[in-house]
């Protein structure tokens, strides 16, 4: 039976990057890194997404934005932080708008260092999620009680 | 002994069509993942997908959602049934169209912007296509005088000889009924899209995996009509038609990967010009022979 | 079976003289509810009667019946009398709204009728009155969605005046003419001599042009004056068939007409068919059913869309025999086909409710009237479906319509949004009245499909019918699909709403919606047992049915399938575990989930509305050109006939 592994669909979000992850985010998608191989779909939209990756640090305007959008995603789903800033704030975090990490929100599962994250790195966090997406699947046989009212 | 058949070819379509959609699919993300120069993701890739979808989470917006979905694929499974059953082709599309407006409100009971918006361009498409869909089953009661998809087996010549204006316009429509670039606007398989997802927006889990499987339905049943055009009581002639279905499903992967989304309107007045020039030329040019002659 | 002809025409007047006189509202009530029920009862046991009978064809006056020959005449004088006294009316008004053009329009008829009457020209006794399976159906039809609309009319009115208290309650007016209206119909469809059909036909448009100007606004008036001149139009173009039948045939019999050859009569079959488009209000003449909508929405639902209008393409129906291959019959497949198509793109651009269906009326009877033009018997037994099921489903919607109108304080599409929440009953009437126009397998796509079928098999320019269909059909299944969008869509938290829908209107709204079921379900031995015959009578030798058995079985099935897989979806649907989550919007919802939060960090409110595509299809862009390819197409059509004719 085809896991929930093969087939991790990917929601990027931008937080408040510099664009500097988010352009890597997109490079592991270009045939050099070809992020698909693994089944991986980036799609636009929570509802049908995995993987909610975030660049960049949380500030205090978009910090209900990532709360709903996580809150609207269906479960399993796990988080992964791309660069320092959104694994601690980084050279941001002790910015008057800026509250922090994406840990400061919402559940982080995988944390990518980096300034920016090389692909092969944000590849090796993806592949590091699904295995903590296994473990979510597996530990919640029925669905859990998820932030979905939140 | 023609019952017996008929009955064997829509049950293999209910049991096969997903295997064969599926199957054709990942081919489409492979080729697709080729044509672009990279590796692409299994050929086995939806499946691993449809799983997924099928034992995730169900979030919804509305109760109805999941009744218009369901009725979706019903009322699609139905179109196919019917069809590869050799039932009267106008019927067929009657049916189609029915299952096309379960889809739109679908997205619509939710009142979500994107699904809506979405919804709205998916009306767009089938004002754009529905003309050359029904003129494509008036161009195989011209040739074969009967709307009963059964009968190209009673002919002689495949049915393209006489319609090959029809098969062109068709073509040109079947770009937006399998939601291949440049007519993708309302719902897009490509990641990005100005519209989140667009018709499928509000749709997760099982919602979503039902859709997927529709769509599945839905193309094996377009490609058989494809291959319509193809098939005659020539023994050849299936043989034949696989190469034409390959053909067509390959130039369509061909084009997604070339062109990019036009807007709205672009795709109404081509697709009606197509219609009008190539469906219904073909038409007027067969029934002035069938006067003179 | 005399007697029940002659009371089915004179009940409706006796009817109307007493709903004239009453002023009080009870008595209306029990007056209405009688009156209907007893139209309804003469109707059907005119039917039962004729059935076992052996449904023959019947013409009147014949050797011992109550209507002598010797009658007939003084019945022409009174006729005269009346068309007299409705020319005085229609010239003291237009005098009076300084519309000369119209009064000499209507005295110019009028005096050709008189001129043919007083010369003794038009003596003929034989055959006034004719009753066939068409003329039957038209009965039928008239009586019950006739009979329940004005049901419909006692809530509705009473609604209307209490919203409107700036016009004047003219009630006792209002369904006087709704009666005079049905007695107009029936006398109409049981006429065989062309004279007593241009009385009814005249009485018609003038009822028309009344409850048009029913709330005497200066737009009811001015509408109702263009209605009038384009009916007059059409009942110049009858009375000047009327006059060269007289002088060419001796006869004015409608069946003696038909009987003829069909290349000696050309010219009179085109006045007629003439009148009938304008009757149909088909497209250099749809303007007036537009502007008809400013009436209330009872005298729509009646004249404008399931009955009067009909009268057209009756007529049309009738005449097919003889428009088969002829020039008139390729006029009539043009102005027919176009008006199909052009009407259903004008639809979409629209979201008043009424204009929608208005649109959609004038499209629905392009179809019926390209039908009859053909005028094979294929066609005309599509055209035959088409009017049936027409005139059920266009009822029950502008009856809904007029209900929602009442309810929510608008009838604007747009205003309906999640009515399927606040107002449940009216909402579902609303779905099953636009099924029934579209969907498969209901009926008007089954006649469609028909019409399709038998475009194709008539051939030759028939073809061209075809592709105008195809498209006719797309535009159509839009603006349909997008109403149904409307209605479903509920935004969260949407409330139930008090319904203030009259117990009246609501027995009509169930009778329409149960009918139309019920006409689904059985139209396919309908059509074998009483279609097929009909055909032979109107003058078809080769009439049978187009749809093979397992079609019509497949069809049965799939409409029980467009009841039963929601259903069972919705019993599914409660065995998936579904967790409600709010709606996307890109960002924060606000509160309700109606609201969003903006860059600003402001609460913004979302509001969906439907595509109208006005740019492409917009009314100022479409119409006049098409008018004007119409006219032209008359024109041509008359100037061969004309010269082909002498």
């Amino acid at each position: 039976m085809p896991k929930f592994t093969k087939s991790p669909w990917v929601m990027h979000y931008d937080g408040s990057s510099c664009n500097g992850c988010d352009i890597e985010v997109l490079a592991s998608m270009t045939p050099l890194y070809d992020i698909e191989r693994l089944g991986v779909v980036n799609t636009g939209d929570p509802r049908q997404a995995d993987i909610l990756l975030i660049t960049g640090g949380i500030n205090y305007y978009n910090e209900s934005v990532v709360r709903q959008i996580y809150s609207q995603m269906p479960e399993p789903k796990v988080v992964v932080a791309v660069g320092i800033c959104a694994c601690s704030g980084g050279v941001f975090r002790d910015c008057y708008n800026i509250k922090g990490g994406v840990d400061t929100t919402i559940p982080v599962d995988v944390y990518v260092p980096g300034c920016a994250a090389r692909p092969e790195s944000i590849i090796d966090g993806i592949v590091q999620a699904l295995e903590v997406l296994e473990k979510k699947s597996a530990a919640s046989a029925a669905p859990t009680e998820g932030e979905s009212n939140a | 002994m023609i019952y017996l058949y008929r009955i064997l070819s829509m049950l293999a379509y209910v049991l096969l069509a997903p295997f064969v959609g599926g199957f054709l699919a990942g081919l489409d993300r492979k080729l697709s993942a080729r044509m672009q120069g990279r590796i692409g993701p299994p050929l086995l890739q939806p499946f691993y997908d449809l799983a997924k979808l099928f034992k995730k989470q169900v979030l919804a917006v509305s109760r109805y959602q999941f009744m218009m979905v369901a009725s979706f694929l019903t009322m699609v499974i139905g179109t196919g049934t019917l069809f590869f059953g050799g039932f009267d082709l106008l019927l067929v599309f009657f049916v189609l169209t029915t299952a096309c407006m379960f889809f739109v409100l679908a997205a619509t009971v939710t009142n979500s912007p994107y699904a809506e918006l979405g919804a709205q361009r998916e009306l767009i498409q089938m004002l754009s296509y529905e003309p050359m869909i029904l003129l494509t089953a008036v161009g195989f009661y011209m040739v074969n005088g009967s709307f009963r998809g059964v009968d190209v087996f009673y002919t002689g010549t495949p049915a393209i000889v006489r319609l090959p204006g029809v098969f062109i316009g068709l073509l040109f429509i079947l770009t937006i009924k399998f939601r291949k670039s440049p007519f993708d606007l309302s719902t897009s398989h490509h990641a990005h899209q100005e519209l989140v997802k667009g018709v499928t927006t509000e749709f997760s889990g099982v919602l979503m995996g039902m859709v997927e499987l529709s769509h599945w339905y839905e193309n094996v049943f377009l490609l058989g009509l494809v291959a319509l055009f193809f098939v005659s009581s020539a023994w050849w002639s299936s043989l034949l038609a696989v190469g034409a279905v390959l053909l067509v499903w390959f130039l369509e992967i061909l084009i997604d990967n070339t062109s990019a989304r036009v807007k709205w309107n672009h795709m109404l007045y081509s697709a009606w010009i197509v219609t009008a020039v190539c469906g219904g030329g073909n038409l007027l040019v067969l029934e002035i022979i069938r006067m003179l002659f | 079976m005399e007697l029940w002809i002659i009371s089915l025409i004179l009940l409706p007047f006796i009817i109307a003289v007493a709903q004239f006189l009453i002023r009080s509202d009870r008595i209306r009530k029990v007056l209405t509810y009688g009156g209907s029920g007893l139209i309804m009862a003469t109707a059907l046991t005119l039917a039962v009667l004729w059935y076992m009978k052996g449904q023959d064809t019947l013409s009147l006056p014949n050797a011992n019946g109550l209507l002598t020959e010797a009658i007939v005449p003084y019945i022409g004088y009174g006729m005269l009398g009346v068309e007299l006294l409705l020319m005085c009316v229609v010239v003291w008004l237009s005098v009076r709204y300084k519309k000369f053009l119209i009064a000499l329009l209507s005295m110019a008829q009028t005096g050709l009728m008189c001129w043919l009457e007083l010369s003794g020209k038009i003596h003929e006794s034989a055959g006034v009155i004719y009753l066939d399976r068409l003329s039957l159906l038209m009965c039928l039809i008239i009586a019950v969605v006739g009979g329940l609309i004005c049901i419909y009319a006692l809530g509705y009115m009473k609604d209307y005046h209490h919203h409107h208290t700036e016009f004047g309650d003219r009630r006792p007016f209002f369904f006087a003419m709704l009666y005079i209206f049905l007695g107009a119909m029936f006398g109409l469809v049981l006429s065989g001599s062309l004279v007593w059909i241009y009385f009814f036909w005249e009485i018609t448009s003038i009822i028309s042009f009344l409850l048009i100007g029913y709330t005497k606004e200066e737009q009811a008036i001015k509408n109702s004056f263009r209605a009038l001149w384009m009916n007059l139009l059409g009942g110049a173009a009858f009375a000047a068939a009327i006059a060269y039948c007289a002088l060419t045939l001796h006869s004015v019999n409608l069946q003696v007409l038909l009987a003829r050859p069909a290349g000696k009569i050309g010219i009179m079959v085109f006045l007629l068919a003439f009148a009938a488009l304008t009757k149909s209000a088909q497209i250099p003449f749809s303007k007036w059913l537009l502007g008809a909508m400013v009436a209330p929405t009872p005298s729509s639902a009646l004249l404008h869309s399931a009955t009067m209008v009909k009268a057209g393409v009756y007529l049309l129906l009738r005449l097919s025999p003889v428009m088969g291959g002829q020039v008139t019959g390729v006029m009539v497949q043009a102005v027919g086909g176009l008006t199909f198509f052009i009407a259903s793109m004008i639809a979409i651009t629209h979201s008043d409710g009424k204009r929608v269906l208005a649109w959609s009326t004038v499209s629905n009877l392009g179809l019926i009237t390209a039908c009859a033009g053909v005028g094979t018997a294929e066609t005309v037994w599509a055209g035959v479906i088409l009017l049936i099921f027409h005139a059920v489903s266009k009822a029950l919607l502008f009856q809904t319509v007029g209900a929602v109108e009442h309810a929510i304080g608008s009838r604007n599409i747009e205003d309906m949004h999640g009515l399927f929440r606040r107002q449940p009953g009216l909402a579902s009437a609303l779905i099953i009245g636009i099924a029934g126009m579209f969907l498969a397998p209901f009926g008007m796509l089954i006649a469609k499909w028909e019409a399709l079928t038998s475009f194709l098999n008539a051939g030759g320019i028939s073809v061209l019918l075809v592709i105008l269909v195809a498209f006719g059909s797309a535009t159509t299944m839009v603006y349909w699909t997008k109403w149904l969008i409307k209605l479903l869509a509920v935004p969260a938290g949407t409330r139930r709403e008090d319904d203030h829908t009259e117990n009246s209107q609501w027995m009509s709204l169930g009778c329409h919606m149960l009918l139309m079921l019920i006409l689904c379900a059985a139209y396919p031995f309908f059509s074998d047992g009483f279609v097929t015959p009909m055909l032979g009578e109107l003058g078809f030798a080769d009439a049978h049915q187009l749809l093979s058995l397992p079609d019509r079985v497949v069809m049965i099935c799939l409409l029980a399938a467009v009841f039963a897989i929601p259903a069972l979806a919705r019993i599914l649907s409660k065995k998936v575990h579904i967790e409600q989550s709010p709606l996307y919007m890109s960002g924060v919802n606000e509160g309700d989930h109606r609201h969003y939060e903006d860059s600003y960090g402001h609460p913004k409110k979302m509001y969906l509305s439907n595509w109208y595509l006005t740019e492409l299809f917009g009314e100022q862009k479409l119409y006049r050109p098409v008018a004007w390819a119409t006219v032209v197409v008359i024109v041509v059509c008359f100037i061969l006939t004309y010269g082909g004719a002498f």
